[in-house]
């Protein structure tokens, strides 16, 4: 059970807007990588294989073949410094946790895709493009922009 | 320099203005009352006396009603005293909130630590054990030689030699943590980092004793 006093402190470091996506999906995760004074965003794209925690200390892992080396990184989901989470496409598994996929390289590693939301990806990716690059899907523009000026 | 008691929540994360995960503790700290103002003149020292959460009628005892009874408080669970010189700001029943910690940046935690029982000296100092293979037997987390017959330090164990025995469950203070948010409404304290005890364990924090920067 989670507690009350808990929740208050983190409501306010919360990001509402996470999209939701699930174990499986193949997503790009924008990493705010902060570079003296100057600040840029830099995809990050490959198979979410596991979330964890719950409140402000979620975290889930992305994998992906960078130069036929297996690379994860796990993000804090409410992290400040990950800027959007898009989902490409979304992968049918049957695990809470896909670290399976270390053992395989690869056309072994490819999941069967699930088609989810079609109509809705769409739209958001249509909003998306006509968005400046960088914002995360179309309702959440606003929220983005202002975030990205900080 | 205010102290307050409360009771160890549990721990989250929040992102500091840098975009950092920093580990938190939340402390339900307060309100407390003033039970107790001991001055060098009736107690030979100085100090004032707080209590942490009412008990329910049927577990005060006669003794601790009379104790209460002239700060005019309903009997605690929770009763600790601090050492201070500034004893006249005090009287007995006022009220003590987080708000006191307003302008605090370090503080102090004070708590029991967690019990771990009768612990080996892998698990109580850190001690490396013998080897996993290589003909080990039944000897995997010994902690290997005491000592020896006689010589240095003349007598077989030498006194303090570090062993099995109970962990835990000890009065601990966590120095000079930062505090990063003080709730007034929900009486919060959230300071940076761990805090001993279990969750729901009952603390004491100070405002730091030491000066200087901050621990981690």
């Amino acid at each position: 059970m989670r507690k009350a006093a808990i929740e208050r402190v983190e409501a306010e470091h919360l990001i509402q807007d996470r999209p939701v996506f699930y174990i499986g999906d193949t997503v790009d995760i924008g990493v705010r990588i902060r570079e003296g004074e100057k600040e840029r965003t830099q995809v990050f794209t490959g198979v979410v294989i596991a979330r964890r925690g719950v409140g402000a200390a979620e975290t889930f892992t992305i994998r992906r073949i960078i130069a036929g080396e297996g690379v994860e990184r796990t993000f804090p989901l409410h992290s400040p410094s990950v800027a959007f989470i898009r989902t490409i496409r979304s992968g049918k598994v049957r695990r809470a946790k896909l670290h399976y996929l270390r053992d395989r390289v690869g056309k072994a590693t490819r999941l069967a895709e699930v088609r989810r939301n079609v109509g809705a990806a769409r739209r958001a990716k249509a909003a998306d493009d006509s968005a400046p690059a960088g914002t995360a899907e179309g309702a959440d523009e606003s929220d983005n922009a202002a975030q990205k000026d900080e | 320099m205010p102290a307050i008691l409360g009771k160890k929540v549990g721990m989250t994360c929040v992102y500091d203005d840098q975009g950092r995960q920093v580990p938190v503790t939340v402390i339900e700290a307060g309100p407390c009352q003033v039970l107790q103002v001991k001055t060098v003149e009736t107690d030979g020292y100085n100090a004032v006396q707080l209590g942490f959460g009412d008990l329910p009628d049927r577990k005060v005892s006669r003794p601790a009603a009379g104790h209460v009874k002239k700060a005019g408080a309903r009997a605690k669970r929770f009763v600790r005293e601090y050492r201070t010189e500034d004893t006249e700001n005090y009287e007995p029943g006022a009220t003590v909130t987080v708000a006191e910690f307003q302008d605090v940046a370090l503080v102090d935690v004070t708590g029991v630590s967690k019990g771990r029982g009768f612990a080996g000296v892998m698990k109580r100092h850190g001690f490396k054990g013998q080897g996993a293979s290589h003909g080990t037997e039944r000897k995997h987390r010994a902690a290997g030689s005491i000592g020896r017959g006689s010589g240095i330090p003349g007598r077989g164990v030498a006194k303090g030699k570090r062993m099995a025995g109970h962990m835990g469950h000890k009065k601990r203070t966590v120095e000079k943590i930062n505090i990063m948010k003080v709730d007034t409404d929900a009486n919060l304290l959230v300071v940076k980092g761990s805090v001993p005890g279990p969750n729901g364990g009952y603390v004491m924090v100070r405002s730091a004793r030491k000066t200087g920067p901050a621990k981690a």
